[in-house]
């Protein structure tokens, strides 16, 4: 495996007493798609917030590219090549799905012409270019999440962090999108990736990390995961694996 | 460069007013009006595109005429420099409030309240400070020469706030086409989602309350030069910050053209009601109040904001309307 783009090394967050992370490590390796699913209230958004700078961890270190980015904001990590979406789409609602786009790609291309043109591809690329002229707030689910995607997009990052980009979708519009998560990847943007959608997640990418109650509970290829014990009951309750186990006669 | 037409369009049929309309009350009002169209503008930089809804404009305001007065009467500088220095005083007191209150994260109405409070405290302060002239105000000599910034004729007047205020359109125009007026919107749309795409908040806020109190300075220092008196309550009262804020929220926040529209629409009320009712004190006020709860009510993105809607409306009623099931089946 090559060395890891990404790496959180034992963080945690505390919220008052309520611990979100508990001492979660995982890593992505460069170019690759690394998914992270858990339960609801498990902590993947915060462990998300956390390495994208929103949050700062209580404990533990996160490094990017060999770098110690633990604590730095927001907008400076976008500059190193960090880029996010969010799990609850947050357009510029006032302004088109260009404008939007635009403010992502002004940020290597201060030259308004430039940033246009970047913008107006990377609409293109995730399937917007007939609404680009749109109100960003007229757009529906499926649309804002390809917003999502192309404004992160837009910073030219090197780690993709998508929060259930495919949550809320309908199977034809996950089929529609699941391409455009390949593509980039092809383009050797390295992806990390919280989701729900099981199937997705289990054909998209190479490497799992189980989160449970602020904890990494296990790790593994999609089908390794899918056959732990400790996976299973996490999500069908306490002794569904034997259950499981005794029905299929494994 | 047809994209600054309406700019020049504007500037040059008001410039034109002066060689038809001879009444000294005529351009008086013009004056006044775009005086605030000015100060407006300035409110309109930081909470029109910015969405940092100012009620202290009255600190640049003020500063600018206070500045502008202290430095020709108690220094004897020229008052050509001392308009420049006015201006880059209210740009000082603008850097000064924006790193004591955009780090800390202070938002919405507490962000509003804290300027507030900031203009307050300078108004009592010059109000009983020896250099402002305390209670008895600031006088400037008259001297009607140019290089004392003063003219006989009112005409000239005009045409130099005129001139301020074309500079600020452009201003306006410029930075609605630049990446950091892109960001600036973008941080009143959603700070989170910008910051998330490398924009720096924080600095971008500043540098919008700088440009701003910069703006609403220069109306401060043309305030002092054109009447040549000041004092703590024309300079940093609360009338100055509620006429910044009101004439771009009337007219359109966050456009280039509502600080202008806004302050002529308002300050023609304001009139029409004096010559209806008498001069009796606080009528504009009332006048005020009741165009802005129309404004809000029928057009809440003021009357520019419900121009272009109307428009929309207008060309989305002769196109097919789209349907939103066609974007499901793009892959």
């Amino acid at each position: 495996m090559a060395e890891p783009l990404l790496s959180v090394e034992r963080v945690s967050r505390r919220f008052g007493g309520l611990l979100a992370v508990n001492a979660a490590s995982l890593s992505a390796p460069a170019g690759g798609i690394t998914g992270l699913i858990g339960p609801n209230g498990a902590g993947k958004t915060t462990l998300f917030a956390i390495i994208s700078g929103f949050l700062a961890p209580s404990e533990g270190m996160i490094r990017y590219g060999g770098e110690d980015i633990t604590g730095e904001p927001p907008h400076r990590l976008a500059r190193r090549g960090i880029a996010r979406t969010f799990q609850i789409a947050q357009p510029f609602a006032g302004l088109s799905v260009r404008d939007n786009i635009l403010v992502g790609a002004h940020l290597h291309l201060p030259a308004r012409d430039a940033a246009l043109a970047a913008a107006e591809r990377v609409g293109r690329e995730v399937g917007l270019g007939e609404m680009l002229d749109q109100p960003a707030n007229t757009l529906t689910v499926a649309g804002r999440k390809r917003l999502e995607l192309a404004r992160a997009l837009a910073i030219e990052p090197k780690l993709l962090l998508l929060d259930e980009v495919l949550a809320g979708l309908n199977p034809s519009e996950i089929r529609d999108i699941v391409p455009i998560i390949r593509a980039i990847c092809g383009r050797g943007i390295t992806i990390v990736m919280i989701e729900h959608v099981m199937q997705a997640v289990m054909s998209l990418s190479e490497h799992v990390f189980v989160l449970a109650e602020g904890r990494i509970i296990a790790e593994g290829s999609p089908a390794q995961v899918a056959a732990d014990p400790k996976v299973v009951e996490t999500y069908l309750g306490h002794g569904a694996a034997a259950k499981l186990g005794t029905v299929h006669g494994h | 460069m047809n994209r600054l037409l309406p700019i020049v369009v504007v500037a040059a049929a008001l410039a034109a007013v002066p060689v038809v309309v001879e009444s000294n009350a005529v351009l008086n009002f013009l004056v006044v009006a775009l005086l605030i169209a000015l100060a407006g503008q300035g409110w309109n930089i930081l909470g029109g595109y910015g969405g940092q809804y100012s009620f202290g404009h009255a600190a640049f305001f003020g500063t600018g005429a206070y500045v502008t007065a202290i430095l020709q009467v108690r220094y004897g500088v020229n008052a050509w420099v001392a308009f420049a220095g006015a201006v880059a005083a209210g740009a000082v007191v603008g850097a000064v409030i924006g790193a004591l209150t955009f780090p800390s994260g202070l938002r919405g109405s507490y962000f509003a309240l804290v300027t507030l409070a900031f203009a307050e405290v300078l108004r009592i302060v010059a109000s009983v400070a020896p250099i402002t002239g305390a209670g008895v105000g600031t006088l400037i000599k008259l001297d009607l020469r140019a290089q004392a910034l003063q003219f006989q004729s009112r005409a000239v007047f005009y045409w130099i706030i005129l001139g301020l205020v074309a500079i600020s359109l452009l201003i306006a125009h410029l930075l609605e086409r630049s990446r950091f007026g892109v960001w600036l919107i973008a941080v009143r749309e959603n700070e989170d989602a910008a910051r998330a795409l490398g924009v720096d908040a924080t600095r971008v806020k500043l540098g919008a309350m700088v440009l701003s109190a910069a703006i609403t300075a220069t109306a401060g220092c043309f305030y002092a030069q054109y009447f040549l008196f000041v004092d703590a309550g024309i300079a940093y009262g609360t009338w100055i910050s509620i006429e910044a804020l009101l004439t771009p929220i009337i007219g359109g926040a966050g456009t280039v053209f509502g600080p202008l529209l806004g302050a002529l629409v308002v300050k023609a009320l304001g009139e029409a009601a004096k010559l209806a009712a008498g001069d009796a004190p606080g009528l504009d006020l009332i006048v005020y109040g009741a165009v802005l709860v129309l404004v809000i009510w029928f057009a809440p993105r003021g009357l520019i904001g419900a121009v272009t809607d109307m428009r929309m409306r207008l060309t989305r009623r002769s196109l097919p309307s789209r349907s939103p099931a066609r974007e499901v089946s793009r892959g």
